[in-house]
């Protein structure tokens, strides 16, 4: 399945906020992933489960005060935990990318689009200006800005929001990096701007071999574009899976919950969808068992308990599946090809 | 499910126009255009149904909800509930009135004050309205809100920042029910909250509804959650209705090619699915609606536009069987399958640059449309 040499290593990852008077938070806790070129891997989680400090942390964005980070990044071998600003700027922009969430503050509003897709150009690519200027209208337009000169003249207010996350896309894209991180990418778009946006990464994998992480809560996004997934709760990742296996047969029952709470546009009305019991706010620190347990179905006493001085640990389960689950949701081994739905409902 | 109508319609609104001038200069206020954000909608409400009414960001679905219940006034056209027109009330008719409409914001936190607490927040509406029968039947009648919602007693002394989102959205809805309305418009009632959240969210509408026989206007960007919860489906695209039908009408066989490529937008949490659909992508970005474009205000991205007949003349909302309505020239052909769809190169290329606004120049027609109604982001 891994063809070549992954781009990115994550080997346990943990990141801790520290504010004085206070209780470290555990925000990322042991995270481990491998990306391969061409490969699209997706974090999935709610707010606040640690997907998008996980990829702050992996791009070396997060501040030096006050977070302490330990583990190991490594990015084409290179150890990214812990090195100096110099070899990270070197890498950021050219090599590794990310595009954010929200393209208006992202983008600086005072400064129109074209200088800032050319400053991405002649700070990483040995350009003249007029070349670099050249090159950013190639973007623009591979990203499917038309009219690419006039739009590299104008602000970032006056781009609807669809073409301000393309001009985020085309910086990004700006050095062909190897590793794309995106966060939440179209979660501030119409449906039909991020069916677009969507159509446009899922190519540029294709065409470039860049690998991508694709960090969501869309559940949807995920069953189209990424080829393996890792569910996260609370910091951990709890359920990593190919996402064809995943969708068919969540382990974890916090990915089962998630599959059977979302009303699917292929299904019908009626039955009453079946939530998730409580909030985020219903965990328990890992420590003291499976933070999951407050809100599971499936959950029995040792969930809850500490056993055996050790947390409940993330375990190989079957081909290609890793799964953090002492009770997981059973499927009686006839049901090769039901859906996640069918078993649930 | 087909609602058969027990008599006149709770809500019908009749040609329903919202136009927000757009003002100019330092000294002089001059009005250089008008953004149409809703321009002529006619709907009806059966009692006890859900309409479900969706679109994209800057579509004016947001201020068609507003403009019913007046919080926006409405430059034309009739808003007739229950047999009155509440576009002509004044005064204390008003109030009285919007007694019986009430309204589900997106934001919970927004919408709460965060000075007052559950008890207080949940007696004012009784209170200004001179009803819940002294002190110890207003905190009867909150207590039996708080039952009605899920929410323990001991929420009362809190403060809407000490909930979770999904328990403020339920002290939102409390609110809204404590005049004991017959329709509740729920604009985005779901978006702002976590997906496992947002289940209990929509249960506890749909259980509300059952119960006391609500009326329902939602308005909501999220397709699947429109299905699951309407009856009625509206749909909108710059401020008119592009088609209504029953929700699973809609559906099995959506008709107007925006319907289409919304829907096929949409994307459904299984690979399986996924991997089989048809996708319609759609050529560029909603166009200004201080500017609409000519004839069918689709025909900039619509991949089976023909020539002349769709950039020259309006469409009309017609009846092509019982109960489904469309405005597109062309829904039968596209729908028995006699034109096909343009590739979004090819809708682009005919129309020049048409992924661009048409609007004034002047005005950055875009930064106007975005950011009025758009989600608010989870991180």
């Amino acid at each position: 399945m891994i063809p070549a040499e992954p781009v990115l290593e994550v080997e346990d990852l943990a990141v801790r906020f520290t504010r004085r008077g206070e209780q470290p938070t555990r925000a990322v806790d042991g995270v481990s992933f491998s990306v391969a070129p061409g490969e699209t891997v997706g974090l999935v989680g709610e707010s606040g489960c640690g997907k998008s400090v996980t990829s702050l942390a992996v791009m070396g964005l997060l501040p030096r005060r006050g977070v302490e980070v330990s583990g190991s990044v490594r990015f084409q071998g290179q150890e990214l935990v812990g090195a100096p600003d110099s070899q990270l700027r070197r890498l950021r922009g050219a090599d590794m990318a990310m595009v954010f969430q929200d393209p208006l503050s992202s983008l600086n509003p005072t400064v129109p689009i074209g200088t800032q897709v050319t400053e991405v150009l002649l700070e990483h690519r040995d350009m003249s200006k007029k070349e670099a200027v050249d090159e950013a209208a190639a973007l623009l337009d591979k990203v499917g800005i038309p009219d690419p000169r006039r739009r590299l003249k104008e602000y970032p207010h006056q781009l609807s929001g669809g073409m301000r996350q393309r001009a985020l896309i085309a910086m990004a894209l700006a050095c062909s990096p190897r590793l794309l991180i995106a966060d939440e990418p179209t979660t501030a778009l119409d449906v039909t701007i991020q069916a677009q946006i969507l159509e446009l990464l899922r190519e540029l994998v294709v065409d470039t071999g860049t690998a991508l992480v694709m960090i969501t809560h869309d559940l949807g996004v995920v069953a189209g574009l990424c080829d393996r997934v890792h569910v996260m709760y609370a910091g951990k990742i709890i359920e990593t899976a190919d996402r064809h296996d995943l969708f068919a047969r969540p382990r974890q029952p916090y990915t089962g919950g998630l599959l059977a709470s979302v009303p699917r546009l292929d299904g019908g009305r009626g039955a009453p969808l079946t939530p998730i019991r409580g909030s985020a706010r219903d965990t328990i620190p890992w420590a003291e068992g499976c933070a999951f347990a407050p809100r599971c179905d499936n959950a029995q006493d040792d969930c809850l308990t500490e056993v055996a001085g050790s947390t409940v640990s993330l375990e190989p389960d079957g081909p290609g599946r890793e799964l953090r689950c002492r009770h997981p949701i059973q499927y009686p081994p006839s049901t090769g090809g039901a859906t996640a739905s069918g078993v649930l409902r | 499910m087909t609602a058969v109508p027990a008599s006149e319609p709770l809500l019908r609104v009749q040609g329903l126009e919202v136009h927000f001038p757009i003002k100019r200069g330092l000294v002089f206020d001059r009005t250089v255009g008008h953004v149409r954000a809703v321009d002529g909608v006619d709907l009806a409400i059966d009692r006890g149904t859900t309409y479900g009414l969706v679109g994209e960001s800057g579509c004016g679905k947001s201020t068609l909800g507003r403009a019913v219940l007046r919080l926006v006034e409405p430059t034309a056209g009739q808003v007739v509930f229950d047999g009155t027109d509440v576009a002509a009330l004044k005064g204390e008719q008003l109030r009285t009135m919007r007694r019986r409409m009430q309204m589900v914001f997106q934001d919970p936190l927004g919408s709460l004050d965060p000075r007052q607490n559950v008890e207080s927040l949940l007696a004012e509406p009784l209170k200004a309205h001179g009803l819940g029968g002294g002190t110890a039947g207003i905190a009867a009648r909150i207590r039996e809100l708080l039952d009605a919602v899920g929410l323990p007693t001991a929420a009362l002394r809190r403060y809407p920042h000490e909930f979770s989102g999904g328990q403020r959205q339920r002290i939102g809805i409390a609110r809204a029910l404590t005049l004991e309305p017959d329709l509740l418009i729920a604009d985005e009632p779901v978006s702002a909250l976590d997906v496992s959240v947002q289940a209990q969210v929509v249960n506890l509408l749909e259980e509300l509804q059952e119960r006391l026989g609500l009326t329902y206007l939602v308005i909501a960007h999220d397709l699947a959650v429109v299905r699951h919860i309407s009856d009625v489906v509206g749909v909108m695209y710059l401020g008119s209705l592009v088609e209504q039908a029953s929700a699973d009408d809609l559906y099995e066989e959506p008709l107007h090619p925006y319907t289409r490529a919304l829907m096929s937008a949409v994307p459904v949490p299984d690979p399986v699915v996924e991997a089989g659909r048809e996708r319609i992508l759609l050529a560029g970005d909603l166009p200004s609606p201080a500017n609409p474009p000519s004839g069918c205000r689709f025909h900039t991205r619509c991949p089976w536009r023909q020539e002349t007949r769709c950039d020259d003349e309006v469409p009309v909302l017609r009846e092509l069987a019982p109960g489904r309505l469309v405005s597109c020239h062309w829904a039968e052909e596209i729908r028995d399958g006699v034109l096909r769809p343009k590739s979004p190169e090819e809708v682009a290329a005919t129309q020049g640059v048409s992924v661009a606004p048409t609007g004034v120049e002047t005005i950055e027609s875009d930064a106007l449309v975005q950011g009025i109604d758009a989600p608010i982001e989870r991180t």
